[in-house]
């Protein structure tokens, strides 16, 4: 499935500046190998190192949030729009 | 630098003491360093010494400032009971080098203290705060 990823600020590096990008996959998790196929990096500041959706990034399909659709597994169809946004965290 | 109005000053002070005995947070959408308006957001973690903004409010507010053409331009959260100063797990996670970061401490809560940082590479470096009185031509 072909669908457009909306790349944050932060991440905009390994993307040589660009602010959407297009990728391919059937999941969620397939598309963020891709776009590491892509932009060789990327997916390491994204998935822990079990490869699981680091807790501290968000990612949204059609602006829902992925955790609520099955997290990686979420399925992915031809124009979907998935964005990519660190979590706006911290605590003292 | 970031300007803020003293109204924005009083919403952000309102929405930390609403949100006690828990953090609150916030994102401040503006451009060329003013910010022109504030998104008082839900803490995900309601917690006195953890904050996340709820993902989907934090995509809301990020996809409206795209579309009026503003820049997120500062972050804000509250201390409730520590200095307004950057914790260790604010350097660890602050994601956004581009914005500020603004700290309210309710430490003393009859005298609130804000400042504001940027927090880049791990670094903190306070930045200036203007405060705007509204209503006031300049």
């Amino acid at each position: 499935m072909a669908v457009e990823v909306r790349i944050p600020t932060i991440l905009r590096k390994h993307t040589g500046g660009e602010k959407a990008v297009p990728a391919d996959g059937d999941t969620v998790r397939d598309l963020l190998g891709d776009l590491d196929r892509r932009y060789p990096g990327i997916a390491g500041q994204l998935l822990t190192e079990d490869g699981s959706l680091h807790r501290f990034v968000n990612v949204y399909v059609n602006d829902e949030d992925v955790r609520f659709l099955g997290a990686l597994d979420a399925k992915l169809a031809d124009g979907d729009v998935v964005a990519i946004l660190p979590a706006v965290a911290g605590g003292g | 630098m970031l300007r803020i109005d003293d109204d924005q000053y009083q919403a952000l002070v309102a929405h930390a003491r609403a949100e006690y005995p828990n953090e609150a947070c916030a994102l401040l959408a503006g451009r060329d360093g003013s910010a022109e308006r504030v998104y008082a957001l839900p803490n995900a973690e309601a917690s006195p010494t953890f904050y996340v903004v709820e993902p989907k409010a934090q995509l809301r507010a990020m996809t409206e400032m795209d579309d009026l053409g503003l820049d997120l331009v500062g972050i804000f959260h509250s201390h409730v009971a520590t200095e307004a100063y950057p914790s260790r797990t604010d350097v660890e996670l602050a994601a956004y080098p581009d914005a500020v970061y603004l700290i309210l401490s309710l430490a003393d809560q009859d005298a609130p203290v804000l400042r504001a940082f940027r927090i880049r590479d791990g670094r903190v470096d306070e930045v200036e705060l203007e405060r705007r009185t509204a209503g006031v031509a300049g």
